[in-house]
């Protein structure tokens, strides 16, 4: 089971956090802060697993991968796979980058809400959900083809009547 | 510069008009985002709070402003502060129409609340609604919903909808409703037990998706009840068939793989199914193998080629898949990533455990990540280490443990490395010397991380002994611990743990031997007490070791003169806050002022093993039992009859904890075992309690001797335990004659073929020390080639025979040059009676497979190969002789009748017939080969075989522990 995912950037900012199981909310910050802890004291060319029992508990491990500013961090127990979750990143990366075209931070800061989506595309309830970054992308238009549809419905009579009442 | 371009891009974001967002939450990203200091971004976090708290309150506000301030406290939570106040905005979100905003709101309550958090009743109504939406994008919502906030309470509630989604046409609804179903299983096993039949029909949904999905809960139900899964084998098998022959649509693939995660899953699946099955592993066979062959190197295809290594080393072993195995680690380890160099030295592990030779050929690579700069595969590697740990290399692999322990700061590692090396010092011991220098290292560095029994275990050993009535070698073992006790304690802050073994053993022992003085060792102490004088336990043992060197002073009929710092000291205790302290300083003084007879009986010498009576039946209040049972007092009922149980259960405590583990508990805790025996010797293993360890009453020095061997199987049971049965055997002297020993012995030629072969090497680097014609001129370090030989080498025991047998072989070669003519023939003898080259060292070439069972005399063939420098170089070997193979045969026949008389180790394995003896001499790996396994060794390419030879005579310069043989050499001349 995937426990959580992580995107930090490379000074310890946490861009984006989902826990699958419950932590309530300062725990959470303790978790980010160490995981981080954890990713800088990490030199280049060393591999990207570290086994994290004494952050999260026994049989735990993270996977991370470092894209120029940021930390993509993947928490998850023995009944994954190392290598698997190294790729999953790349799935995640690489549907951010055809969502935004040259991902950056800042995408991830500004479009929370989308982020979320997409993750909810790949991961769900701690399990691979998607792993076809073309398939997230579908769901994902769709989902926000019809939330400006549905938005445009309510939101425009609104703005078209605060205009004639001028 | 940095700074500058994030600015530049937010400027560009604004003139597009961003993302839906105000410049109001730009501007606060971006002011947080420039904060050059924690506090700074806390007081604009504190004032955007407070923005909030008053702007969300307002009950006119737009639903779209409401969104952007229920994401605005999202992001705010993010950075670890409190938005509690705007959870039940959140919630109201949740029951708009709108998509967009019902999104958000569970997008939001998902990030918020946690499943017992008392909004979630506010939710569940709109949850059961949702579930039920025409709108799919809905239902997924609501779903995810599901799966973050429905606990084990409110699961009913969901439950029936979410079954009905299983059927929903479309197939992302499906999917979802799987994995929610799974998540209930989770959380709640009980509650959905009654549909887990679900997850199999969906096994057979026409999406692969769904299929996928499906794979994970039935991984978790098959983890859990492998059995009832068994005929699932081949459905499973079919599906991983198909999936591997690409029959998924295209849009499965990744990166040209078909589905790899779907063929994880199921590798996954099938490991635990075929675990110990042979018919169930016999379907996977054909499947996985053709697994192994299609991955290509890509890191998802590396991925899947290291669950295949898993899945072969869980099922039931199959040679063809464990050569494949082998060849994809050994891949894996020459990969210059280290992600592979992990994965390879994980499986390693995995697969060491059927196949243990297979680390032998990957020895350098595994020194390589040893001494790796990377920590995770460092500690990769020392759980391989830990996994390979025979008594041969135990020094080896717990120095190594014990360094990189001193040398991190993790204490959660460190006490795991710590209890490692304990662990494997207690089991492999190779002497009582090294045992106590080993300890000595692992407390200094972190005895406050040790467990306490460790601390007994060593008090123990040196008290006892080691289970043998040699006086002499416990009382030399003991006078090393003193010295080398004295030598530690001036160190500074050391850990408490460890002060009061030494303490201990000081008081027990410190004057045992007459080389230090009373006043000597109580002067130490007193240093001791006084350095760590807020450490009351410390004290404690300081004070009662005072007593028992005075104690032992007065007995022996010496005058005591207390030291004037010792009796400062037990003043100042005798008016301590700690009752124990205070009762320690007045007993001392009590003791000290008592005659010599008196002193003897109350603390004798060397006592702390021997038995102290325990009247268990408490006779001494027979009377007043009888007493009141006179004034009419109930009878007692003993527990065990109260519960209806016979007392008999109460021996077998393990069973009887299980069966109360569902009720109440009426029996008592644990009766005291009633000494028995033949357990004496496990019943010695129990924790000494500090000062006065009492052991069972039976319990006498002269019985020990004959009570171990049967005791030996009861003492391995507990893990913090001694374990005596590895140990006893190393530890005594060399008597090969009890029926334990014999047993070893043989299983070092079956199993630990790998051993002896490298303690011949080990042997000829030795005594060719001496002669430096030829320096090793290879690029590997001698130092990592040593360790290399160190860690996959034989044991000491083992080093002897080898050289007898060697010493004898040479001998006989000598011999037999008084008749013969040319030395070409010696040559190959001792050439191939220390034959352990080991090419893969030097070169480490492809590894092909093919099986070397040399039947024909292959020295016949090899004579011709020699020319004379090469004779000239070998025959420093002090052999020079033989003319013909035959009278080579002649010479091993001698050899061997001279080695069976030498010893009875070599004996066994001169036993075997000739053609195996001649050819591997002491190397049972050749007969591993015979026997029809064929084992992947690594074989160069392109090597003629004089260069082989030469190489070969290199490399046991070095001292380098070569592979099992030289399969190079035969192949070439049998071919």
């Amino acid at each position: 089971m995937i426990r959580a995912v992580m995107v930090m950037n490379t000074q310890g900012k946490p861009r984006l956090a989902k826990f699958y199981d419950s932590q309530p909310v300062d725990k959470q910050q303790e978790l980010i802060r160490s995981v981080f802890g954890v990713l800088c004291s990490r030199a280049e060319n060393v591999s990207n697993f570290v086994e994290a029992d004494s952050i999260f508990g026994p049989d735990s491990r993270i996977v991370y991968k470092h894209f120029a500013t940021l930390y993509f961090v993947l928490v998850f127990d023995s009944s994954e796979n190392e290598l698997a979750m190294l790729d999953l990143i790349q799935v995640l990366v690489e549907t951010l980058d055809k969502c935004f075209k040259n991902v950056c931070e800042l995408d991830l800061v500004f479009n929370y809400s989308k982020i979320h989506t997409i993750l909810d595309e790949i991961f769900f309830g701690g399990q691979v959900l998607e792993t076809s970054s073309a398939e997230v992308m579908k769901a994902v238009e769709e989902i926000s083809k019809l939330e400006t549809a549905s938005n445009s419905i309510t939101l425009v009579p609104k703005s078209v009547s605060g205009w004639r009442g001028r | 510069m940095e700074q500058l371009k994030t600015i530049g891009r937010e400027l560009a974001m604004g003139s597009q008009g961003g993302f839906g967002q105000s410049k109001e939450f730009l501007d606060l990203v971006k002011s947080i985002g420039e904060t050059r200091s924690k506090a700074e971004e806390d007081r604009i976090v504190l004032h955007e709070i407070e923005t909030l708290k008053r702007r969300i309150a307002d009950p006119d506000i737009p639903k779209r402003k409401m969104k952007e301030y229920i994401i605005r406290l999202v992001y705010i939570e993010m950075l670890g502060h409190d938005a509690s106040f705007g959870y039940i905005h959140a919630v109201k979100m949740t029951h708009d129409d709108s998509l967009l905003l019902k999104r958000t709101g569970y997008l939001a309550v998902t990030l918020f609340l946690n499943e017992d958090h008392d909004l979630i009743i506010l939710i569940v109504n709109t949850i059961q609604k949702d579930l039920r939406s025409d709108n799919y994008l809905v239902v997924c919502a609501a779903l995810n919903a599901v799966c973050r906030l429905i606990n084990e309470e409110t699961i009913p509630a969901v439950l029936p909808q979410v079954v009905e989604l299983l059927g929903h046409s479309k197939e992302a609804v499906r999917k979802k409703a799987i994995m929610a179903l799974h998540r209930f299983y989770q959380k709640s096993p009980s509650s959905v037990s009654h549909l887990v039949s679900n997850f199999r029909k969906r096994l057979c949904d026409n999406d692969p998706g769904v299929m996928g999905a499906t794979l994970c809960p039935l991984f978790d139900l098959i983890t859990i009840d492998v059995n009832s899964y068994k005929d699932l084998v081949v459905s499973f098998v079919t599906i991983l068939k198909q999936v591997a022959e690409r029959r998924l649509p295209k849009g499965y693939d990744y990166h040209q793989m078909p589905a790899p995660f779907i063929q994880i899953r199921l590798l996954k699946i099938l490991a635990l199914l075929g675990g110990g099955d042979k018919q169930a592993s016999e379907k996977m066979y054909t499947v996985v193998s053709d697994i192994f062959r299609k991955c290509d190197s890509s890191n998802i295809g590396n991925a899947v080629l290291y669950e295949c290594i898993c899945c072969v080393s869980s099922i039931y072993p199959n040679p063809k898949l464990l050569e494949a195995a082998a060849e994809v680690i050994s891949k894996f380890l020459k990969s210059d990533s280290h992600n592979l160099k992990y994965m390879g030295i994980d499986a390693l592990g995995r697969l060491i455990k059927i196949s243990p030779d297979i680390a032998e050929q990957h020895q350098l690579a595994v020194i390589d990540c040893l001494e790796d700069p990377d920590d995770t595969l460092k500690r990769k590697t020392f759980e391989l280490l830990y996994k390979m740990t025979k008594s041969s290399n135990v020094d080896v692999i717990v120095d190594r443990m014990i360094d990189y322990m001193i040398s991190i700061n993790d204490s959660h590692y460190k006490t795991y490395i710590a209890s490692r090396c304990v662990e494997l010092a207690e089991q492999f011991a190779p002497s009582n010397h090294w045992f106590i220098q080993t300890m000595n290292k692992v407390f200094e560095h972190a005895g406050d991380l040790v467990n306490v029994k460790v601390a007994h275990n060593l008090m123990r050993l040196i008290a006892e002994g080691f289970g043998e009535d040699d006086d002499a070698a416990d009382s030399q073992l003991r006078s090393s611990a003193v010295e080398s006790y004295l030598r530690i304690i001036g160190e500074p802050k050391l850990p408490s743990l460890f002060l009061q073994v030494i303490c201990w053993v000081l008081g027990e022992y410190g004057t045992a031997d007459g080389k230090y003085s009373a006043s000597y060792i109580t002067g130490k102490l007193c240093d001791v007490a006084e350095a760590y004088s807020d450490d009351e336990t410390v004290k404690a043992y300081a004070v009662t070791a005072f007593m028992k060197i005075y104690a032992s002073e007065i007995a022996a009929g010496r005058k005591v003169d207390m030291l004037h710092e010792c009796q400062s000291l037990v003043e100042e205790l005798s008016a301590s806050h700690s009752t124990d302290l205070q009762q320690r300083a007045y007993e001392l003084q009590a003791v000290i002022s008592l005659d010599a007879h008196a002193v003897e009986n109350i603390l004798p010498s060397d006592a702390s093993c021997e038995d102290i009576e325990v009247d268990k039946s408490l006779s001494l209040l027979d009377n007043y039992v009888q007493q009141s049972l006179e004034n009419g007092a109930q009878p007692y009922i003993s527990e065990s009859e109260q519960s209806g149980l016979s007392s008999i259960s109460n021996f077998r405590s393990q069973d009887q904890h299980e069966a109360s583990m569902h009720g109440l508990r009426f029996e008592a805790y644990e009766l005291p075992k009633p000494p028995m025996p033949p357990r004496i010797h496990a019943a010695s293993l129990e924790p000494s309690t500090e000062l006065v360890p009492v052991s069972e009453p039976s319990y006498s020095r002269d019985t020990h001797q004959v009570a171990t061997a049967p005791s030996i199987s009861d003492s391995g049971s507990s893990e913090l335990k001694l374990r005596l049965d590895g140990v006893q055997k190393k530890w005594g002297r060399p008597v090969y004659s009890s029926s334990p020993s014999t047993s070893n012995s043989t299983t070092h030629n079956t199993v630990n073929d790998v051993t002896q072969v490298d303690g011949a090497v080990n042997v000829n680097s030795k005594t060719r020390s001496t002669r430096d014609s030829r320096k090793p001129q290879v690029e590997i370090s001698p130092e990592k080639q040593k360790l290399a030989a160190s860690l996959f080498g034989g044991s000491s025991q083992i080093d002897k025979r080898a050289t007898s047998a060697n010493h004898k072989i040479a001998k006989a070669g000598v011999h037999a040059a008084e008749k013969a003519q040319a030395p070409k023939a010696a040559v190959v003898s001792v050439e191939k009676t220390n034959h352990q080259p080991s090419p893969d060292l030097l070169d480490l070439g492809e590894p092909t497979v093919a099986s070397t069972t040399p039947s024909v005399d292959p020295f016949k063939q090899l004579e011709g190969l020699l020319d004379p420098t090469q004779i000239s170089a070998t025959s420093n070997h002090g052999a020079v002789g033989a003319t013909e193979s035959p009278d080579i045969i002649a010479l091993y026949g001698n050899a061997s009748a001279s080695g069976q008389s030498s010893s009875p180790e070599i004996s066994l394995t001169t036993n075997r017939d000739d053609v195996n003896f001649t050819v591997g001499l002491l190397d049972a790996t050749v007969s591993t080969a015979h026997a029809g396994t064929t084992l992947p060794t690594q074989f160069p390419k392109g090597l003629n075989p004089r260069d082989s030879l030469e190489k070969d005579a290199l490399v046991r310069h070095m001292g380098v522990t070569p592979s099992s043989q030289n399969p190079n050499l035969f192949r070439d001349l049998l071919s």
